[in-house]
């Protein structure tokens, strides 16, 4: 119990403290009526049972504390404020290229980091503004690499698809479907080398699912026992394409065959923090597990999909109604009384400022030098040498 | 020589609705003037169209297809050829060009899109040791010549490493398949319907910038170009420049600013990159002395390297000058920097002078 408030509180505070330096940083904390306990203990129960693959689900019932619930709120809103804010900044054109919003999703990283280290590694596609939030990232270097400024965590380099993080173990941030899982079980290789206990969630999506690098890299992983976890955040649709119209077996926990799996309902946190809880346990035992998410995304795949020519608007709205992930916390939080209405609407119009604030910052970061161009290709020292237009007078060594 | 300027203008008006235009100073009999004005996706759309309606054995395979595509390339083709002919794949190039090979196998024309050419990779095994090489290692008993894919590529302003990448010299090292590139509306439709029908497995690149913005008038019969034939777009006799897509007309702008300087330039559309019409390209370097190659990948190992060395090899003693290469910059694609590591059309111009003033 007290290991479990260990890792709730030391994930809690460093996620809070880069974000708190924004706003004034105590009173954040204060808003809400009950202080934030780390001690009592609310017993919570998912929203429908586990359904396991060649293994015996987890139970329902999840442990948690008031200090959990209301951080969990926080992250969420902060992560579902800029994902919004990040639409707003797409169509004024300050976002350039792709981006690939993540609202409606925020339960699965918030969930995931409750169960897990900073140690434990995560991989993911492209959809990674939240998962890097979640990881420790702020806002600044978030919203500046979208604007690809100096600030941004890939130094403006990378973009909205390429957030990293290596201090706390963001492995990224990657374009090509499908093609991080097996670099995922790589890493996993490494940390099985590295004895320390720890796991890798290398996570994917339902269009990813069909893709056979997974496969290959999951019959490694089981052959050689890697504590890899295999995250399938499924939210129903490849780009345009319905789950049921791509894959022979929607059923993405079963398609690991021999390697268990488990799934969960994506949009409830405490589900999936019990599921990644156990899923860790069993991958540093056992190896390979599966872990099924199902979840939605409210917007389209990308900024330039309006998202509602393959789904109805009925059925986004039916979502958000039903199953909206901040809801359901707001509806926990509400009934145990940690909070009133009106101080969760206070922290929410907080997090806007915060987010604005941040924003704010990252416009006046500038862009990268143009001499950046050429760092990085290779490691510093073995240089290439590039001709320019009249191959005698410009000629560059990239460094 | 004015005539071809003033025709050379009217192709440099990219975007403009509604004006007439040409892109070659010498027109082919065959292709009536008489067409609507339709921009790149659409002639793509009626080529497959005309495709489809011609063989009952062709098929159009990809990822989002049936709704139209990322690019509208293939509307209205499910609801008119229905969802056995015209059918959306699951998220797998490996899959999707290995299924097409097969169904080439078989005597079917496999029409395969894919997205992007920066997700071709998972496929390059597919097409390099099967598809490239079926007819051969069989002794002819199979071949795999109905195949054909479409594949978007190239800048296209904001597409940053993953969506703007120009992978066409990875395949042009590889006998067995063809490589086009068209320029323009009229070019692709007849380019498209000219891989389509012929009997190696073709790959063919959409430049997709010009999806939108290249307009032209289409003639809306079935026809056909020549492939391995390059055109020369424009006459000139000091130096030759050579490309293909999009980069084109960034060349053209930068003839039209050489003119203004006295020098005169041939530009020659490659259109098929493999096998590629050396003896068009030498002729013309034959009678100018100078060549400028110019893509938009990276310039080391890039296309231009293989049209430069062989060149130097035909032409080794006309030559006035060293060939000038003004290509991508050896890097991943960037994202903010993407002006400057495009071939402009100063960097061209830059070139022409230098290597004129050798």
């Amino acid at each position: 119990m007290a290991a479990l408030n260990q890792i709730t509180s030391s994930s809690r505070s460093r996620f809070l403290k880069p974000l708190a330096s924004f706003s004034s940083s105590q009173s954040l904390r204060r808003s809400f009526s009950s202080p934030a306990d780390d001690t009592s203990v609310i017993t919570v129960e998912t929203s429908v049972p586990f359904t396991g693959h060649k293994i015996d689900p987890p139970s329902r019932t999840v442990e948690t504390t008031p200090k959990e619930l209301l951080g969990f709120f926080r992250d969420m809103a902060v992560m579902r404020r800029m994902e919004i804010a990040a639409d707003s900044l797409y169509k004024a054109k300050l976002i350039r290229g792709f981006c690939h919003l993540y609202d409606g999703q925020e339960a699965v990283s918030v969930g995931m980091e409750a169960a897990i280290t900073k140690k434990d590694c995560i991989i993911t596609a492209y959809r990674d503004h939240c998962i890097f939030l979640g990881r420790g990232g702020t806002l600044l270097e978030s919203f500046s690499e979208l604007m690809g400024r100096q600030s941004g965590c890939s130094k403006g380099k990378g973009g909205s698809m390429h957030f990293y993080k290596k201090d706390s173990g963001f492995y990224g941030g990657h374009g090509i479907v499908g093609a991080q899982v097996p670099l995922g079980c790589g890493l996993a290789f490494a940390q099985k080398y590295s004895k320390d206990n720890t796991v890798t969630f290398a996570m994917y999506g339902d269009g990813a699912a069909n893709q056979g690098q997974l496969f290959e890299a999951l019959n490694m992983a089981a052959l050689l026992d890697l504590p890899a976890i295999l995250v399938c955040e499924n939210n129903h649709y490849g780009m345009g394409t319905a789950e049921w119209r791509a894959a022979k077996s929607p059923a993405y926990y079963k398609r690991g065959d021999y390697v268990p799996g488990l799934k969960v309902d994506g949009m409830d946190a405490f589900a999936v923090k019990q599921a990644c809880k156990f899923a860790k346990e069993y991958a540093l035992q056992n190896g390979p597990i599966i872990l099924e998410m199902d979840t939605y995304r409210y917007h389209g795949h990308s900024m330039s999909d309006p998202g509602s020519t393959y789904r109805t608007r009925d059925e986004i709205s039916g979502v958000r109604q039903e199953r909206d992930p901040i809801e359901r916390i707001k509806k926990l939080i509400l009934s145990h009384e940690l909070a009133t209405e009106k101080e969760l609407k206070d922290a929410e119009k907080e997090v806007r400022k915060e987010v604005d604030d941040a924003i704010a910052q990252a416009k006046e970061s500038p862009m990268p030098d143009p001499s950046e161009l050429f760092t990085n290709v290779y490691l510093k020292g073995f240089g290439v040498e590039a001709f320019g237009a009249d191959r005698k007078h410009l000629k560059a060594v990239l460094p | 020589m004015a005539t071809c300027l003033k025709r050379l203008r009217r192709f440099a008006s990219i975007g403009r609705k509604g004006q007439e235009y040409s892109t070659t100073c010498d027109e082919p009999p065959k292709l009536q003037k008489s067409g609507k004005t339709v921009n790149l996706f659409t002639a793509i759309n009626q080529a497959l169209r005309i495709a489809l309606e011609t063989d009952p054995r062709a098929y159009v395979f990809g990822e989002d297809v049936s709704f139209g595509g990322v690019f509208r390339c293939t509307t209205g083709l499910v609801e008119q050829f229905g969802r056995n002919r015209v059918f959306n794949t699951p998220l797998c190039e490996q899959g999707i060009v290995g299924f097409g090979i097969g169904l080439a196998a078989m005597g079917n024309r496999a029409i395969a899109e894919i997205q992007f050419a920066d997700y071709i990779y998972p496929a390059f095994d597919q097409l390099v040791n099967e598809a490239a090489k079926f007819r051969y290692r069989s002794g002819n008993q199979f071949n795999c010549g109905g195949l054909t894919i479409r594949s978007p590529y190239g800048a296209v302003g904001h597409g940053g490493h993953y969506h703007s990448q120009s992978p066409e010299a990875f395949f042009c090292h590889v006998p067995g398949l063809k490589v086009v590139i068209p320029r323009s509306p009229n070019q692709a439709k007849g380019l498209l319907l000219a891989s389509i029908r012929d009997p190696n497995p073709v790959i063919f690149f959409e430049p997709k910038w010009l999806y939108r913005l290249a307009v032209e008038e289409v003639p809306e019969h079935d026809y056909m170009l020549p492939l391995s034939q390059a055109e020369v777009i424009c006459h000139g006799n000091d130096i030759t420049l050579v490309g293909w897509g999009a980069q084109l007309s960034i060349m053209e702008q930068a003839c039209i600013d050489a003119e203004k300087d006295g020098i005169s330039c041939e530009l020659i559309d490659l259109k098929t990159l493999i096998p590629w019409d050396k003896e068009t390209v030498e002729a013309s370097v034959r009678k100018t002395g100078r060549l400028l190659v110019s893509h938009e990948a990276p310039v080391t190992g890039g296309f231009g390297a293989e049209i430069s060395a062989s060149i130097a090899e035909r032409c080794f003693l006309r030559l006035e000058a060293p060939v000038a290469r003004v290509c991508g910059l050896d890097t991943p694609f960037p994202l903010v920097f993407e002006p400057f590591f495009m071939p402009t059309k100063n960097k061209i111009l830059d070139a022409i002078k230098a290597t004129v003033n050798y």
